[in-house]
């Protein structure tokens, strides 16, 4: 068998040890590279950055831990951002692993100095409201009355004496919204509900396989913007000022792709010597 | 120094003055601090032309509150924090508060009210420490319709597709013969089952992750049972693990009748179809450890599918089975087209039912259905036309309410 | 009558949910409620079916040494482990601290990262397998697919930065997902609709019965 020939039949663990090392190696490497950002990206930091304080943004978390890697950047960059606007967050989940994820991003940047310094209080700033079972059915109760989708917090309790939910009904008294979504139910589900229905202004987070199926929203103005995979995290992390683990992590991507193409490139020689073998 | 009698005075008033003058110039409150704060006391402008109504096309008990925002709202004193919203049932009757909106809302809805009660509105504006009260609105009352016309779209595109499909189910069945175009994937279903059959190796039929609510569920379901029926007539072993309980035990139905339809009921054995993990990963896994296990000759991926779709596909590749995947899921379509052999894109899958039973019931929907798409390219196209020149929007036509 | 009654079933239940689509009023706007939470409670028992049946069939293996019976012993090891310590712990065996959430955090959630995290390596083989210039479309499936995964990532940008704005890779890249991948994804999105509605509107009428086991 010609060179060629054994290129195009490759053992795929050979092409798995050059991607394992071309994601791995850099993260030795404290390297930053530039990140450009997009209008999807732009469009939903200005729209909380426009947000006057005291505002309300509900967030949520419709992953698992799976999808962590993507959407948990996303979910921490975004949540700073709103804390150092002065915003209230409300935190929700219709997956059941979400408002886990949303405790842990709230560990991680209510530990930052800045935002610690703030001094925000446990229903007063922020509320996790928990899980409830029902995917886009809860979406829609939420469109009349909070309260009766969530009669109680993540914690037991009740909604009426959390100072941040009094007077909170519906998408009418929340000032932004922001899914954070790795399947169904997610974004298509708060588009279709929330920002069809109710009218909600909505931004959305997607994994980046996902996030090419937001684009028809987007050109519909049903989302005011998205953020795709670790590039939308890392575009956010620059627009807020505040590069993390999004940036650092982009060299690895960046890597990883390039590695993808060149087997890529490399594939499409062997194939074209090995048919003009054939052929001759 | 020694100063005349009027000229000291005035000097020493002048520097006395000048005392006191960079005493208050420096700390201008310092007479002040501690007794006197200064406050604004003055409300912002009140809202007006509270108009309160039934809300449309709902169940009742809601009813939606418009009106025109305080002068001092983006405007004047730009001072206003936010609405209060009241309500009563008598006109001079006691207001009780019952929700809030920022600044700049115009709009409130209540669904917290009573069919066929009147209620009255008012709106009251705050900077925080002023309120300013609206006039009161008239009386609303609540109630339920039954037709939703923000729907009368969809009604009357429902309705024309269903003509579409009953009319060419009509044609097919009184023998007009209906062509359908080539879908190479079904076209191999034979040939896979054969290669299974030569090889001596099992084929694994999985029907997707989600559960029996999902049409491509019964898309995948309604395959399986054409597939099952093949591999009958083939005695080829197919095995079906599942994520789902319920699909569990609507594939065996599927798969017991496929094998009686080919003759050889006693060729069926329940445990043919069986549950692993409703986990999307456990799923993947368990199914990924059968594949090289088992080494399949042909594997089926019929319905919907997540992240896991190009672990399963790939393996499947990698112990060289022949594959045929089918999903309605447009992330994971990609990936099979990658992955396997063949793929039934998008509404292949919901056809496939049709074209592999060749039945002119299910031919004449799929000519049905095709109504409806050459409804939507006409709408495309002609939106296109008269948006470029400038002369309509028929996009809200096929706006969902 | 076997047939019968699951058929007329579907019918009623079908034909009533497109009903409550029209008509807010009550009774039917609480039917789509309803019937959803029917579905749920009948899901959540049908799971006993299902473990029961795993069960049932790891136990099996593992008596009678089919061969793989070594996971099977896993499996129920697996399975034992967490309905135990979740019956210890309690109502709250999710919470942070306890045993239950140490095995989901040291076992499982690995586990899950791990399998998410092969589709990286996956891609790589899936890509050098099928991004080949087999024909036009072939080639311009690779052109995009070159164009998007290096414009998504700042290697595009550094290749390209001295290029005019509107020409880099990065803008190719978002043209490409804005213009042909959405317009494509719209009409595929349009054909599955349609798809759904024939096949439901085929379901409703009993005219497709494949699924419950019949022709």
């Amino acid at each position: 068998m010609g060179f060629f020939e054994r290129l195009i039949k490759i053992d795929r663990r050979i092409i798995f040890t050059f991607i394992a090392v071309a994601i791995a190696l850099p993260l030795f490497f404290n390297v930053s590279m530039y990140v450009e950002t997009t209008p999807e990206v732009v469009g939903i930091f200005n729209a909380v950055d426009s947000l006057s304080p005291g505002s309300k943004v509900l967030m949520s978390f419709d992953y698992d831990p799976g999808s962590m890697p993507e959407l948990q950047p996303m979910a921490e960059s975004f949540l700073r951002h709103c804390f150092s606007r002065g915003l209230k967050v409300i935190l929700m989940g219709l997956w059941p692993q979400g408002p886990l994820q949303a405790n842990w991003a709230l560990d991680i940047i209510l530990n930052e100095p800045d935002i610690k310094a703030m001094n925000l209080k446990y229903g007063v700033d922020y509320v996790n409201l928990g899980y409830t079972a029902g995917n886009e059915v809860v979406i829609q109760r939420m469109g009349s009355d909070i309260h009766a989708a969530f009669p109680v917090d993540y914690y037991g309790t009740s909604l009426d004496e959390i100072p941040l939910m009094r007077g909170v009904r519906n998408f009418d008294n929340i000032d932004f919204v922001y899914n954070l979504s790795a399947g169904y139910p997610g974004t298509m589900e708060w588009v279709q509900f929330a920002a069809d229905r109710f009218h909600a202004v909505l931004g959305a987070g997607n994994t980046a396989v996902q996030a090419p199926l937001m684009y028809p929203y987007l050109g519909r103005k049903q989302l005011v913007g998205i953020l795709g995979g670790m590039k939308g995290a890392a575009e956010y992390e620059v627009l807020a000022n505040r590069p993390a683990r999004a940036v650092r992590y982009m060299f690895s991507q960046g890597i990883s792709h390039a590695v993808v193409v060149f087997f890529v490139i490399i594939g499409n020689l062997a194939y074209f010597f090995t048919r003009k073998k054939k052929e001759s | 120094m020694k100063f005349t009698t009027l000229s000291g005075s005035l000097l020493k008033l002048f520097l006395f003055g000048l005392v006191l003058f960079f005493i208050f110039s420096f700390n201008p409150r310092a007479f002040c601090q501690d007794t006197t704060i200064v406050t604004d006391s003055i409300p912002p402008g009140p809202p007006s032309n509270v108009v309160a109504k039934d809300t449309p096309y709902d169940r009742g008990r809601s009813i939606t509150i418009n009106w025109v925002k305080s002068a001092d709202d983006g405007g004047g004193a730009n001072d206003v924090k936010g609405y209060e919203i009241m309500r009563a049932t008598q006109v001079d009757g006691d207001y009780e508060l019952i929700g809030n909106t920022t600044a700049g809302a115009q709009y409130f809805i209540d669904n917290d009210v009573r069919d066929k009660v009147s209620y009255f509105y008012k709106i009251r504006g705050t900077d925080g420490t002023n309120t300013s009260v609206s006039l009161p609105s008239l009386a609303a009352m609540s109630k339920p319709q039954w037709v939703n016309l923000r729907r009368t779209n969809i009604f009357i595109f429902v309705v024309a597709l269903t003509f579409a499909i009953l009319y060419y189910i009509n044609r097919a069945k009184a023998g007009k013969e209906l062509f359908i175009r080539k879908i190479a994937g079904l076209e191999a279903v034979d040939d896979a089952v054969g290669r299974a059959t030569e090889m001596g190796r099992k084929i694994f039929y999985i029907p997707g992750i989600s559960d029996m609510d999902n049409m491509q569920t019964i898309a995948g379901l309604t395959i399986l049972g054409r597939v099952a029926k093949v591999a009958a007539e083939y005695e080829a072993r197919l095995e079906v693990p599942v994520s789902r309980s319920m699909v569990m035990v609507s594939a065996r139905e599927v798969m017991k009748e496929a094998y009686s339809n080919a003759g050889r009921p006693d060729s069926f054995n329940e445990d043919l179809v069986y549950y692993l993990t409703d986990d999307q990963f456990g799923y993947a896994a368990a199914v990924d450890g059968l594949f090289v296990r088992e080494k399949p000759a042909a594997i089926f991926l019929m319905g919907q599918f997540y992240a896991e779709s190009l672990i399963l596909a790939e393996t499947g590749n990698s112990v060289g089975a022949i594959q045929i995947a089918g999903t309605a899921a447009p992330a994971q379509i990609p990936f099979f087209i990658a992955a396997c052999d063949f793929t039934l894109i998008g509404e292949e899958l919901f056809a496939a039912s049709a074209y592999l039973s060749k039945d002119p019931k299910l031919l004449g929907s799929l000519k049905g259905q095709d109504v409806g798409k050459v409804i939507f390219l006409a709408a495309i196209i002609l939106g296109v036309i008269l948006f470029t020149f400038n002369l309509m929007d028929i996009g809200p036509w096929f706006a969902v309410g | 009558m076997r047939r019968e009654v699951p058929l007329m079933i579907c019918a009623i239940v079908g034909f009533t949910l497109i009903i409550v689509y029209f008509v807010p009023h009550p009774p039917f706007s609480d039917m789509r409620d309803l019937f959803s939470d029917w579905f749920s409670v009948i899901a959540a028992f049908a799971i006993y079916l299902g473990i029961l049946n795993l069960l049932k069939n790891s136990v099996d293996k593992v008596y009678r040494k089919r061969s793989g019976w070594g996971f099977s012993i896993v499996t129920i090891a697996g399975f034992v482990l967490f309905v135990f310590i979740g019956l210890y712990e309690g109502s709250d065996f999710g919470e942070i601290g306890t045993r239950y959430y140490w095995l989901y955090d040291r076992i499982y959630f690995p586990l899950m990262a791990t399998m998410f995290a092969i589709l990286a390596f996956f891609i790589g083989s899936a890509s050098y397998r099928a991004f080949r210039a087999r024909n036009v479309e072939a080639t311009v499936l690779l052109l995009a697919a070159f164009f998007v995964m290096l414009g998504r990532v700042p290697i595009g940008y550094y290749l390209t930065s001295w290029l005019p704005e509107g020409w880099r890779m990065s803008d190719v890249a978002s043209a490409i997902m804005t213009y042909p991948q959405m317009a494509g994804q719209r009409a595929v999105m349009i054909g599955i609709a349609l798809g759904i509605v024939s096949t439901s509107l085929r379901i409703i009428l009993g005219i497709e019965r494949t699924f419950l086991g019949g022709e």
